[in-house]
């Protein structure tokens, strides 16, 4: 989220950031780097566990700054991580819709 | 959640054959990403998978056919064009993709690539380029830049290097297109483009091979390499070809050619539909 908004958007009580979840499977990952180097918002820090390749998988840092971008996704060589965004209470807007 | 039930809740799980996975490509390598790239282009046209085929070469790409979740082959040294051809003309109604690398498509192969961009066959090539034969050990090859370090130059290439978007534009391909691995957005809009177009169809896809060509040029690990791509590369659409060689510090990327053309199976059957009316006015 900005730090500051110049003005509040109209719609800013109606809706919310959508919620991302993040999921790595961290068995398949070959621990290139690229999903924690090329993050937009640095959401991904490489952890300290080795995974059954011998290889440090990423590990999430914080989830509520991740923007759904889905760069991670499509970077991933290894198809070892994806972003879907979480149902239910964060967003007000789809909630609305159903 | 088990890590087995979450690899099949990947978006692209339907698309890849699970029980090969993981894959047998280097850590960094490029190649993960072109298949990634790919197969969200599939997923995003809502093609039917009935109707893809996609033929490999010989090389560390080539294992893509058997990774993929449609019908595939796996051809031998060179000859992924001339089984496409044979693919495409037998069933016109299948769209057919050839995925393999620099060295199959352009030194071995190189005669079976100009011959069907000339000729305009309706197949889609993506080549992986990573400047060198990886899967042998990093001998150079016809992409391999001038002054390079590989297994087999020892003091530094002395040859000139093949400028692929400049020879199938020059050959007639009806779409050329050139990213890295890092512009994976663009590579899979570019990949979407080549299936929906008709004819001849090239996207040259800049790979990184950090286990060899990039140790052997002291680039750094994968991720310096792909720095290295975000640095030194270039956007420019319709940009001319023939001045698009890649350097050690410029890599002009982008779509170069995107024009109309009749395709070799429609001229073909157009031809068969008349002789035969011919025919049987004759008789």
């Amino acid at each position: 989220m900005p730090q500051k908004l110049w003005r509040e958007p109209l719609d800013a009580q109606k809706t919310k950031l959508p919620k991302a979840e993040i999921c790595i499977i961290t068995d398949l990952c070959k621990g290139c780097g690229f999903c924690i180097e090329f993050c937009p918002k640095n959401v991904l820090e490489q952890s300290e566990q080795l995974n059954k390749k011998g290889k440090h998988p990423p590990e999430v840092t914080d989830e509520s700054s991740c923007a759904l971008c889905g760069f991670c996704t499509a970077i991933c060589p290894e198809f070892a991580i994806f972003v879907v965004e979480k149902k239910g209470e964060n967003n007000v807007g789809n909630e609305e819709k159903e | 959640m088990k890590e087995a039930d979450l690899m099949l809740k990947h978006p692209l799980a339907k698309y890849l054959r699970q029980e090969r996975m993981p894959h047998i490509w280097c850590e960094g390598c490029g190649n993960g990403i072109l298949l990634n790239s790919f197969l969200e282009g599939l997923d995003e046209l809502k093609q039917n998978l009935d109707r893809i085929v996609v033929v490999s070469g010989i090389g560390c790409i080539g294992r893509a056919a058997g990774y993929i979740n449609v019908d595939s082959f796996h051809t031998t040294h060179g000859r992924a064009i001339p089984f496409a051809t044979g693919v495409k003309l037998a069933n016109p109604n299948l769209k057919v993709v050839v995925i393999s690398g620099d060295g199959d498509l352009f030194a071995i192969g190189g005669n079976h690539f100009i011959h069907a961009a000339r000729r305009n066959v309706d197949i889609k090539v993506i080549c992986a380029n990573n400047f060198n034969y990886g899967m042998t050990g990093g001998q150079y090859g016809p992409t391999t830049p001038l002054g390079s370090w590989t297994t087999t130059t020892p003091y530094g290439n002395i040859e000139h290097p093949f400028n692929l978007v400049h020879l199938a534009a020059a050959s007639g391909a009806v779409y050329v297109a050139r990213w890295t691995t890092l512009q994976v957005r663009r590579l899979k809009n570019s990949i979407k483009k080549a299936l929906q177009k008709e004819g001849f169809s090239l996207v040259e896809v800049i790979s990184p091979c950090p286990e060899i060509f990039d140790r052997y040029n002291k680039l750094g690990t994968a991720v310096d390499v792909m720095k290295w791509f975000k640095l030194i590369s270039q956007v420019k659409h319709g940009y001319d070809p023939a001045k698009a060689e890649v350097a050690k510090n410029k890599i002009i990327v982008g779509e170069f050619v995107d024009i109309e053309k009749p395709s070799y199976g429609r001229l073909l059957r157009e031809m068969t539909a008349n002789v035969q009316d011919k025919l049987k006015g004759e008789k």
